[in-house]
């Protein structure tokens, strides 16, 4: 073996990296901030919604299950560009992340949703509750407790994907690592630190989700 | 579209019939190597899950700490490490057999946890019950565990193995020409992502939706009987 590992460059930038890795979380976060928003809505139009409604919450959920989250990224990247859409590569992952986060999230929901008997909302309505009400305090709690582990889950996936932002020019953590790395031509070093501060970030948020969950679903 | 295109860029010619055999080619590579990687990959899962769900967690927790990094870093990552790390021990490995080999272990990653879920959803009286009716272990594992328990996993790992399949996309980083890297070899020649994007989607979608489907229709079944 007469390779050198060098891992003094990599120290040295150790402080532009883990700026990345706070990109990154960032850029995860709100990509799933928005999944969960439209992803609700598909899960509603889905279970609700008129035929149109239906057919176009189960394209989008059929979509981005059933395609490479990657492919879609370039779709918002390049795919747009025949629009003369140009988007920011920052917009580019946020968006792509977006509609992946939804369409998954929307099955998660449906499923919590059915979860919960009809009889708990008809219970609900009959001691007077308005709509509004039964599905604030009875419904959305008990589809809350089914969902909380898969939206944990879903919340590591949209940081694991935010990595394929360094695919369409995105500096998050991997897009940062890679630029640095092309400098210096240490890409060994300086992928494994990226990977750690990538563990890191993971076991954070699980851990995290794990001191919530305890403090919310005491009883 | 191509009439108006200016004279002066003439080597970007516009999407031919003969691309699509091209994209189909690509679709083969990528059914080749998410094939290879969920086969073993299944297989090595099918062992470490056993491994983790039957013996002592302390003796396992090795075991679980490497699979819980392979789960928990981003699969492009993995890639670049292994396809950088080899050529430093001095055997430099190709596209594909790099992007076999990470794709592999991540399968054996995800497969093996799911595993372990199916195994220890078999419960412990259903097993003793087994042992005590005067079956061996192999005979528990074969007649007790295996019905039960793949009714459990059959489902997620239809999950993991579709999950693997459109993760294949990213060997695309190392060279591999599968079907998302010949995507962008076409749309560099004809300049129009939109289409090519679709049909290589359209790819995509056909391979994996109709697993899909199968399974959501075999896990309802299960349900009830």
């Amino acid at each position: 073996m007469d390779y050198n590992f060098h891992w003094r460059p990599v120290f040295r930038k150790l402080d532009q990296l883990l700026a990345a890795g706070l990109v990154t979380m960032e850029v995860a976060i709100l990509a799933m901030a928005f999944g969960i928003l439209i992803g609700l809505l598909l899960a509603l139009m889905k279970m609700h919604g008129n035929l149109a409604m239906r057919g176009f919450a189960n394209g989008w959920i059929e979509i981005a299950r059933n395609t490479p989250a990657l492919l879609q990224l370039f779709f918002f990247g390049f795919g747009l560009g025949a629009f003369g859409i140009h988007l920011s590569p920052f917009l580019i992952v946020l968006f792509g992340l977006s509609f992946n986060n939804a369409g998954y999230l929307a099955e998660t929901f449906r499923g919590g949703f059915s979860a919960v008997p009809k009889t708990q909302i008809r219970a609900a309505r009959s001691l007077g509750m308005s709509v509004l009400q039964s599905y604030l305090r009875i419904i959305i709690p008990q589809v809350f407790r089914v969902v909380y582990h898969p939206m944990t889950n879903q919340l590591v996936w949209s940081v694991l994907m935010s990595s394929l932002g360094m695919l369409v020019g995105f500096r998050e953590l991997s897009g940062e690592t890679q630029f640095l790395a092309f400098k210096t031509f240490r890409m060994f070093e300086y992928f494994l630190v990226a990977a750690i501060i990538y563990y890191v970030i993971v076991k954070m948020i699980l851990g995290l989700s794990w001191l919530i969950g305890r403090r919310l679903f005491r009883y | 579209m191509e009439n108006s295109a200016p004279t002066s860029i003439a080597f970007f010619t516009g999407f031919k019939v003969s691309d699509l055999l091209f994209l189909g080619e690509a679709a083969l590579r990528t059914l080749l190597i998410s094939v290879i990687a969920i086969t073993s990959g299944s297989l090595l899962g099918i062992l470490f899950g056993w491994l983790l769900a039957e013996f002592n967690r302390y003796l396992t927790s090795g075991l679980n700490l490497v699979l819980d990094i392979f789960r928990s870093v981003p699969l492009i990552i993995q890639l670049i490490l292994l396809y950088n790390f080899f050529p430093i021990v001095g055997i430099p490995l190709s596209p594909f057999v790099a992007g076999t080999i990470v794709l592999t272990v991540y399968t054996a990653s995800l497969v093996a946890q799911v595993v372990r879920g199916g195994v220890e959803a078999v419960s412990l009286p259903m097993r003793r019950a087994a042992r005590s009716l005067g079956m061996t272990y192999f005979q528990d594992i074969r007649y007790v565990v295996f019905p039960i328990g793949l009714r459990a996993v059959l489902p997620a790992w239809t999950g993991v193995a579709l999950g693997v399949l459109k993760d294949s996309a990213l060997v695309s980083v190392l060279g591999y020409i599968e079907l998302l890297r010949a995507s962008q070899i076409l749309v560099t020649r004809t300049q129009e992502p939109f289409i090519i994007l679709a049909i290589v989607g359209g790819f995509y979608f056909i391979l994996s939706y109709p697993i899909a489907r199968i399974t959501d229709r075999l896990e309802k079944r299960w349900q009830y009987d």
